[in-house]
This record gives C-alpha cells, structure tokens and sequence, in this order.
C-alpha cells in the first residue's frame, strides 16, 4: 500500500474558495453569484479583489441560475454558489432548461453536500444531487477529494466549455493530494494500485477508502483504490481495466445508493463484466443531525464499512 | 421603418404563425398573433442587430450579441411569431418554416437553443425563466460597458411564477437600467382568464413597489402605438431603474374567432378555419 501521510486538515469548500480567488485573478471573465452564503462558499477574497464581478442574488436561486445563464450566453463564465441542495434539487428546472438544455457554460459550485453538512439535519444534507445531476444531459458532475483536488477543479473547470456540477463539503479532511495536480476532467487518479479488489470511492470517502487500504493491508488484503472525482463522463477505461484485473468491486460515496456513484459502476459492469459489487452510500433515508463524524459512523460511509463490505466483494468472487 | 411597412410585415406573420400552426397540427397561435406587432416593431424598427450578412445571405448570429440590443422570449410557447419574425427579418430561410414542430427541425415545439437556430440564444417554455436570463445579459452589458438594451416578453399569466419575482426584485436591486420587459397582458391563460385563474392584482403597482419604471400602452395591436410606448420605454432606461411595458393586447388578434377567448391558446385550426383566417390576413410579402 502506497503510504499517504497528512500534515493538515481543510474543508474542501475552502479549496474552492481558494480556486476561485486565482481565477480571479488570472481570467477576466469569471464571475461569481452567490445567494446569501458568502462566508460558507469562502468567497471573501474574490469579493475583495474583483468587488465589480461579484454578483450578489440573495436568498432566491432560481433567479441566480437564470442570471448566470444570462451571463454565460454573452461570453461570462459564470460560477453561481450556494449550498448544495439549493444548488441542484432547488433549481433543478432551472438548470435544465436555462443551463444544460439551453449549453450555457455555467459551473454550478455547490458547498455542505452531503451527511458531513452536519447538525443542521437532513432539510440541509442532500444525498440526491449526484443521482440528479447525472440523469442530466450534457452535464458534467465533479466531486472532487480534498482541498487541494477541489482547487484543482476549481481551476480547470474555467477552461472547459460546458455546464459543469461541482459539488465539495464543509468539514476539514485531511490533504493528501498533490497541491500542484493537474486536474483532468473524466481522468480517474489511481491511489493505490492493488489486486485483490477495487475500491471506486469519491469525495470524503477517498480518504477513508485509504485508511481502509490499511487495514486490509495488515489482513494480507491488496487493495487498489481508485479516486473517482469525476461521476460524469464516467472514466469507463479506468473503471473497467481495474475491475477485470480485481474481479470484485466496492463502491464509497456520501450520497444516496440511488442514482450515484455505485450506480454507474454497476450500469457500466453490467453492460460490460459483470462482477460482485459492493456499495457505500446511504440506503433510501434521509440524514439527520448530528457531527459529521458520528452520521458518517451512523450510516456506514467510513473506513471500517469499506473493510466489511471489502471483504463481502471477496468472498462474493467466482472460484 | 414606416408604420405602414411595418404593419405589412406583421399582416405577414400572422399568416405565417395560422399557416406554422395548422401544418403541425399543434402550437401556439392567440399568443402568437397577439404580440406579432409587438416583435416585428422590435427587430424590424427598434433594435439595433448586426445587420452583416453571410455567404448565403442571411444574418450573422452570434449568441452574445455584443454591441446589439438583444431579444428574450420568456413565454416560449408562442414561438411561431419568434420563428416567423426571425425568418423575415433574414436570420434563416421562410421555407424552413413548414418544419415547425416536425421531426429533426430546429423550429422546436418551443425555442431551443439546442439545434442552433440563428436568433435563438437560450431555451424557454418552462415559464418564469426568461426574466432572469435577460437580467444576466443586462448584467453582462454594463460589465462590458457597452451602450446597448436588452429587451425580455413575457406572458401575463406567467406573472405567477416565484422567479418571475425574483427576477423583478434582482434586476432592481442591482439597477438594471438597461432592461426592458413587456407583459403581454392580454387576460387569457389555458385554464380560463388570468383574473379567474389566479388573479394578477395590479402589476403596474406591484412591478413599481419593486423599484420598477412602467409604461402603459394600452393598445398593442396598434403599431404607432406600440412604437411610442418602445420610444417612452426606451428614454427611461439609463435612469438606475429597469423599465416595464405593461402591453394590453388581444390573443388571436387578426383572427376573429381567436379573439376574446382563451379557447386559441393552444389549439390548431383545421382546414376550414384555417381558410376562414387566411381570408382575413392578406398576403404582403408572399407566403413561405
């Protein structure tokens, strides 16, 4: 197991914040809107530095996409901000029709996805938007790992032309990858390389997939782990070169076992080889409040699940 | 362009939108003659477009429109004028208007931007989204400085959407200036009048609590009228408040059995009645 070691912890949704701030500075038609959650979305050095290409929208999103739509038509690259389930099943026609229908090049960066938005409860914890945003045509949706990765993304989405879904959290979380990456859309970062199994995990569940990694190490299990940050376009060569190799499966997100991540591996396993998967996410519930670190024990989405459901793949292998 | 002129034209249109309708057997045509007027005013005399022509003929499109004063259909169900108004006006060719909702056509049910129709520069038809659209493309002129308009239509009953309020208190608070919308308020909506349906109350009122300057014009079927009221429209716009043209209109008109009822909102005449309105719509600039 490739050793992976942290010296500090950030929230991811300061990578972006941290990511918008050089686009500020380095790409004159970015602009950010954000409705009524500057502080969340860390947009305080944008705001200071570009004050005239930041759009305020208050607490009305619907309006916000349609006026990033606006602006992306007439040559802006619009980033409009906001919580991620106000970001996605709010203004799910909205996107639809003014954004990924309509091919404006708007990126919808959204914060506090998923159980580790924490005590606020499951009225803020969207567990869906993966599953929506996928169903979507001519979406792309990005759930990058850690600060650094969400930086990356952050970045690299400017250059590319087309509605983007970029979804991060707000807990800190260990960095682990490289602050100088070059972030590819649809290009899966192989953590670890392994035989045994193949763990597909995305977001905050990259890094409990490597502590995972380390426990199986120690039970004489090889696993190879695979960073999905990009759920669509789906890396597909990735994907299925690591699975024929394994021959068994664990899928890791924080979002519903509907319609997300685990999902599309099994769609893309069952057209292609079908195998023994196992999957991570939370099962048709809503969450509820509490501290990240106890929902994420609660609802099974950390290292000791992964084990478990490791070991389920394995014992589910054919001879 | 003379009114008389521009009148012709939208005697043309009207045509064209029963002719759109009764081909695909399915649209929207009291909508659609109702504003007619209004759009050919628009880009046959108010706005000033990139009047550049390619190879083949028509109009240069770009879908920023920079240095152009641009157009947004909000209710996009009244597409038929658009595609007519647009077809006239050069941008692609009048024949391509018999493909009107038929398969593999870039004249979709509703404007799409998708099939990249020239003129089209965003998708409407889910209502209330227009609005905001248009805010951001105001938004996107004044950070570019540049000294031109950008004019939304919306329908009366979609006055009911949640966004649509959005968008009103948005384009306000942030001084839109240079936005002008039009509600087409002719009363009707598909379940019945909009008084009955869900009352609108006074818009002229409510749009000025906002923050909003309005203009009344009180017969949109009446072209030096309607020009006034783009004249009137037009010189309050730079004054830090975006502008309202509360546009009293008639579904139908030009047809007079789709006048007065809210039966024509989304229904195809048949043969015979597509007859009947032809017999009242002369031909001014020949049929596609």
């Amino acid at each position: 197991m490739k050793k992976y070691t942290f010296t500090e912890k950030k929230d991811t949704r300061s990578g972006f914040g941290a990511g918008i701030a050089e686009l500020g500075r380095t790409n004159p038609n970015v602009v950010a809107l954000c409705a009524d959650l500057v502080a969340s979305l860390k947009l305080d050095t944008f705001i200071k530095e570009n004050p005239e290409r930041f759009i305020q929208c208050g607490i009305a999103e619907a309006n916000m996409i349609g006026v990033s739509a606006g602006l992306a038509l007439s040559g802006f690259i619009p980033y409009p901000t906001t919580f991620a389930n106000f970001g996605s099943s709010r203004v799910y026609d909205q996107i639809r029709q003014s954004v990924a229908y309509s091919g404006t090049n708007v990126k919808i960066c959204v914060s506090h996805a998923g159980l580790t938005l924490g005590e606020d409860g499951a009225t803020h914890q969207i567990l869906e938007d993966i599953a929506m945003m996928r169903a979507m045509p001519e979406m792309t949706v990005i759930n990058p790992c850690d600060f650094n990765q969400t930086k990356a993304a952050t970045i690299a989405i400017a250059d590319y032309q087309g509605p983007v879904y970029l979804r991060f959290g707000r807990p800190v979380v260990p960095i682990f990858t490289d602050p100088d990456q070059k972030f590819e859309i649809g290009k899966a970062w192989t953590v670890n390389e392994g035989k045994d199994v193949s763990i597909f995990a995305t977001g905050h569940l990259v890094w409990e997939a490597i502590l995972a990694g380390e426990q199986l190490e120690k039970e004489g299990i090889d696993a190879e782990i695979i960073n999905i940050h990009t759920i669509k376009p789906l890396d597909t060569e990735a994907i299925l070169r690591s699975a024929e190799k394994t021959r068994c499966v664990v899928t890791a997100e924080e979002h519903q076992l509907n319609g997300g991540l685990g999902d599309a591996v099994c769609q893309l396993l069952a057209r292609n080889t079908p195998l023994p998967v196992e999957m991570i996410g939370v099962d048709n519930s809503f969450g509820e409040s509490g501290t990240p670190a106890q929902l994420m024990e609660k609802y099974g989405l950390n290292a000791k699940s992964i084990v478990e459901s490791v070991k389920k793949a394995i014992a589910r292998k054919q001879g | 362009m003379e009114p008389k002129q521009l009148d012709q034209i939208s005697g043309q249109v009207r045509r064209d939108i029963v002719r759109m309708v009764h081909s695909s057997q399915s649209g929207h045509p009291g909508g659609s003659l109702g504003c007619a007027d209004l759009i050919v005013a628009l880009y046959f005399h108010v706005m000033r477009i990139n009047e550049t022509k390619n190879a083949e003929g028509f109009l240069e499109f770009s879908r920023p429109g920079q240095n152009e004063d641009l157009f947004f259909l909000s209710n996009g169900h009244i597409s038929p004028v658009f595609y007519s108004v647009l077809s006239r006006r050069g941008y692609f060719p009048t024949a391509e208007m018999s493909t009107f909702r038929k398969i593999n056509s870039r004249l979709q049910g509703h404007p799409a931007t998708h099939e990249h129709l020239p003129g089209v520069r965003i998708a409407s038809g889910s209502l209330g989204q227009g609005l905001s659209v248009a805010a951001g493309a105001a938004f996107a002129k004044r950070l570019r400085k540049e000294d031109r308009l950008v004019y939304v239509l919306m329908g009366d009953g979609e006055q009911q959407e949640g966004q649509i309020w959005e968008g009103v208190q948005f384009a306000a608070h942030h001084q839109l200036d240079n936005l002008i919308a039009i509600i087409d308020w002719n009363g009707q909506q598909i379940d019945g009048p909009t008084d009955k349906v869900m009352h609108n109350r006074d818009l002229r009122l409510k749009y000025e609590a906002f923050g909003w300057d309005t203009v009344e014009l009180k017969n949109g079927n009446d072209m030096l009228q309607v020009l006034e009221a783009l004249e009137a429209a037009k010189q309050k716009t730079g004054n830090k408040k975006p502008v309202l043209i509360l546009m009293k209109a008639e579904m139908g008109f030009g047809v007079d059995y789709m006048m007065y009822t809210h039966k024509w909102h989304g229904a195809a005449p048949n043969d015979e009645q597509l007859d009947i309105a032809l017999k009242q719509l002369p031909v001014t600039l020949g049929d596609y």
